[in-house]
């Protein structure tokens, strides 16, 4: 090689060397050394808050403590839980019926907790299911979906439930518009504009019991209704609503919904329209939806179909609701702990822009209207605005509040959240979140009485955040410290399913009132047995009843004969400690369904369908004991038709030998 | 016979309080177990648990029932209660004493009783429980400290317990002083 080619090669390296070193640098960013001593709880000490987590695509609530970022539980809602039977079981499996039948799986998107007077009570948390639209109840002393309700004439129920500020009301949004469930549905798609609506729903909240019924929905125009939150302090009366695909479009939303300039929020009274829905101003219309209710007494979950709802056409009744344009495909509306000032995040527009509740009142008052949608009167922009925050980044999504006039956004598309000032609109602060930033949560951030404190931001790309787990990945969160003048990034932790919306409370608003176990005497479970002595096997045609106890560190009976395939076995399992924390766990060997965890003190029952003659063994699977792996026993599955008479024993004699 | 009434009337709220209190600790029961023994109840407190965790070992159920000495406690103690009372209207000091005697009496067979009982639980264990430890016996202490396997166990007693402790010492006293032990016989009776 010539030299004057070895120098030209040389030459080219550096050239290459110096365009390498123009590439971005995306250096980690730097966690102040005091972090992990304000996120450490030392082992045995408790977290300050409970966060509840949307589960996302898994269709449950996993509940973590904060500052730690531990995984506390996760609450099996919408989703089967194959891990401790909760859609498995006789009595849970209602909890998952609908007017579709039983659904094993949901999209649950945003956790909300119970309110009284704008501020966190901590009775009852709600969580919408998005795919098949339904909203659920947790009770908060036991931790279990108590209540689940489905409803008519939605799609995507996204923007739901958010609660009004004394948990009158919880609303639900549709996100598809769709054809009425009381209308033919079979119609052409391309009909959208005149075959498809938009329904609100309104659903009441009994103040003693939490029990959920669906009060009224308004019948609106074929938009999406995206997200919502309730007003508070003086703005209690009303809910805010943003709707995109102002467009109607029903084909390639991502361009041709994308098109206007404003979309809409829908500002709705809902005491004034309560008022129209209790006066008869509504039609009431034939749908189906399922309501289901979980029986703390029995144990129980029952399902029953109703056939009618409440709808008011805003067409012809819209004295109580209003739009109000905001660029540009919003996706939050957020009001400030004041319920003066009401964020719409425009997920496609520059600017952020902030409405003023009194501004609202005075143009719906002079009548400052700019045309109307479908008989719902549109107020001017500019009337209704009381500022926008420029440029505040890429994508905005969602915002939060503190206590001291600061408002926090999350920017998707910038993957960053924003702190401002309410008041002047001014930017004060930006900090980066990895990666992708969907949903924020400042400690009480929606209440009229935020914590502050911490902030989580809840991810939806993680990539290089931790070990890789191959194609699949966690979803991540971080904490921040929002103690400061600056945001400080304190935590990161992994999160199970995607999360969405969450909600922190403060512990000692909940860990006072949790059950440790209930009475036996407590447990009305028709098939409940409450001593060893009661165990027993009854048959009733195909049908076979085994009654089965469970006590440290055996299950009786525990040999069980005559049992012959056609039969449709249930095993009725009784936990009969009276004990804190002894769980038993029952599974049956090649059942074609999951195992039952029973709580210390309930019941639940299994079914099972023999399809095998021969020894068909069943376990504890919950290590209860030093003498767990004992907890066992067999079936005898003989063939259909045989002679083998019924029989159950522990110890080779009767239940009723035992002491 | 103020001294004789107080002590009547500590007698007769211990009747229906637990005298006795056994506290177990194990690493998996950081909250502690305890037994309460006294009172309608005769043993009271998690005897639902100990008696779930004793059949391991093979010790007979407790079961409060079962025991006369719990049928027969507080309509003792409440006995003894009214004869402090008439012994503090009759002003007999013969009177008094044999109410000291009887009461003595009383405690030390309880003890007895009590350590023959806990005797009894700790080493009459069944030939087939599943966990058997050479050599030991599961006998909780009557009265301080003792280890059982992976418990801590500790005896003492409970608020009706002192109450009666604090009974016996104004009876003993009020004794003393109606046979003039300290030389005050000029004074009135007590």
């Amino acid at each position: 090689m010539k030299k004057k080619n070895i120098f030209t090669i040389a030459l080219l390296f550096a050239a290459l060397g110096a365009i390498v070193s123009c590439k971005p640098k995306m250096g980690k960013q730097s966690v102040d050394s005091s972090a992990a001593s304000s996120v450490y709880i030392a082992p045995g000490q408790y977290d300050e808050f409970y966060d509840f987590v949307s589960g996302g695509f898994n269709g449950q609530l996993s509940v973590y403590g904060l500052p730690s970022g531990r995984l506390l539980k996760v609450l099996p809602v919408f989703s089967q839980n194959g891990e401790n039977g909760y859609g498995y079981s006789e009595e849970t499996k209602p909890m998952l019926m609908t007017s579709f039948g039983f659904l094993p799986w949901d999209d649950s998107h945003h956790s909300t907790l119970s309110m009284t007077d704008g501020s966190y009570d901590g009775r009852w948390a709600f969580i919408n299911a998005n795919n098949t639209p339904r909203i659920a109840r947790i009770d908060l002393k036991t931790f279990r979906t108590s209540e689940i309700i489905e409803l008519p004439n939605s799609a995507g129920n996204h923007s739901s439930p958010f609660p009004t500020a004394n948990t009158e009301y919880l609303v639900a949004g549709t996100r598809f518009s769709v054809p009425a469930d009381y209308e033919n549905g079979d119609v052409s798609i391309a009909d959208f504009a005149k075959y498809f609506h938009g329904h609100i729903s309104y659903i009441k909240v009994d103040p003693k019991t939490g029990g959920l019924s669906l009060d009224f929905q308004l019948e609106l125009p074929p938009f999406n209704f995206d997200l919502s939150h309730s007003g508070k302090a003086k703005s209690t009366d009303w809910s805010f609503f943003t709707c995109y695909n102002s467009e109607k479009a029903h084909t390639l939303l991502e361009i041709n919904a994308s098109k206007n300039d404003k979309d809409y929020i829908l500002a709705v009274n809902w005491k004034k329209a309560a008022e129209h829905a209790q006066k008869g101003d509504c039609k009431i219309q034939n749908v189906k939806y399922a309501h289901n209710v979980w029986s703390e007494e029995k144990l129980t979950a029952t399902s029953e179909i109703i056939n009618t709802v409440k709808v008011i056409d805003t067409k012809v009744v819209n004295d109580f609701l209003y739009l109000i344009p905001c660029p540009k495909s919003p996706h939050g509306v957020d009001v400030d702990p004041t319920g003066e000032y009401i964020v719409a995040n425009g997920k496609l527009a520059t600017n952020l822009p902030v409405f003023s509740f009194d501004k609202i009142m005075k143009a719906i008052e002079g009548k400052q209207f700019d045309g109307n949608v479908d008989g719902i009167n549109v107020l001017k922009y500019e009337a209704a605005l009381y500022g926008e925050v420029k440029t505040p980044g890429l994508g905005s999504l969602h915002t939060e509040f503190d206590a001291s006039g600061h408002a926090y956004t999350s920017f998707f598309i910038s993957s960053e959240i924003v702190k401002w000032n309410l008041k002047d609109l001014k930017i004060l602060d930006r900090i980066p979140t990895y990666y992708s930033i969907g949903h924020l949560s400042v400690m009480g951030g929606d209440t009229r009485t935020p914590y502050g404190k911490y902030m989580v931001a809840y991810n939806k790309i993680t990539k290089d955040r931790f070990l890789p787990t191959g194609p699949e990945l966690c979803q991540a969160a971080q904490l921040y410290d929002i103690s400061g003048d600056k945001m400080k990034l304190i935590l990161e932790f992994p999160t199970i399913g995607e999360p969405h919306y969450a909600v922190a409370i403060p512990a000692d608003k909940i860990k006072p009132n949790v059950l440790q176990f209930t009475k036996l005497a407590d447990n009305h479970n028709p098939s409940m047995i409450s001593s060893p002595k009661e165990a027993r096997v009854e048959r009733n045609g195909q049908r076979v009843d085994i009654y089965l106890g469970a006590i440290r560190s055996r299950l009786i009976p525990d040999n069980i004969e005559g049992i012959k395939i056609g039969d449709e076995v249930y095993f009725h399992v009784t936990n009969l400690e009276q004990e804190w924390d002894i769980p038993h766990g029952f599974a049956v060997k090649g059942n074609t369904n999951a195992e039952v965890l029973v709580m210390p003190g309930e019941t639940c029952t299994l079914k099972w369908i023999p399809n095998r003659v021969g020894i068909i063994p069943f376990y504890c699977t919950d290590f209860c004991s030093a003498l767990h792996q004992e907890m066992q026993g067999y079936v005898r599955v003989s063939v259909a038709g045989s002679n083998v008479p019924l029989k159950f024993s522990i110890d080779d004699k009767s239940v009723k030998e035992l002491k | 016979m103020l001294l004789l009434i107080v002590a009547a009337i500590l007698t007769a709220i211990s009747a229906f309080m637990s005298l006795w209190r056994i506290d177990l600790a194990a690493p998996q029961y950081p909250e502690g177990l305890v037994l309460f023994i006294g009172g309608f109840d005769g043993v009271s407190g998690n005897l639902y648990g100990i008696n779930e965790l004793n059949h391991y070992v093979g010790m007979a159920k407790i079961i409060p029932s079962e025991f006369w000495e719990f049928q027969l406690l507080p309509y003792l103690l409440l006995g003894f209660a009214a004869l402090f009372l008439v012994s503090a209207f009759v002003k007999k000091k013969g009177l008094s004493l044999f109410s000291l005697i009887l009461f003595g009496i009383f405690g030390i067979l309880s003890f007895v009783d009590f350590y023959y009982w806990t005797y009894t639980y700790g080493h009459n264990l069944d030939a087939s429980a599943p966990i058997k430890v050479p050599g030991m016996a599961y006998q909780p202490p009557i009265f301080g400290y003792k280890k059982l396997l992976n418990f801590e166990a500790f005896s003492q007693p409970d608020l009706g317990g002192y109450l009666l402790i604090a009974a016996g010492l104004i009876l003993a006293f009020a004794v003393l002083y109606r046979f003039d032990f300290f030389g005050l016989c000029k004074k009135k009776s007590v």
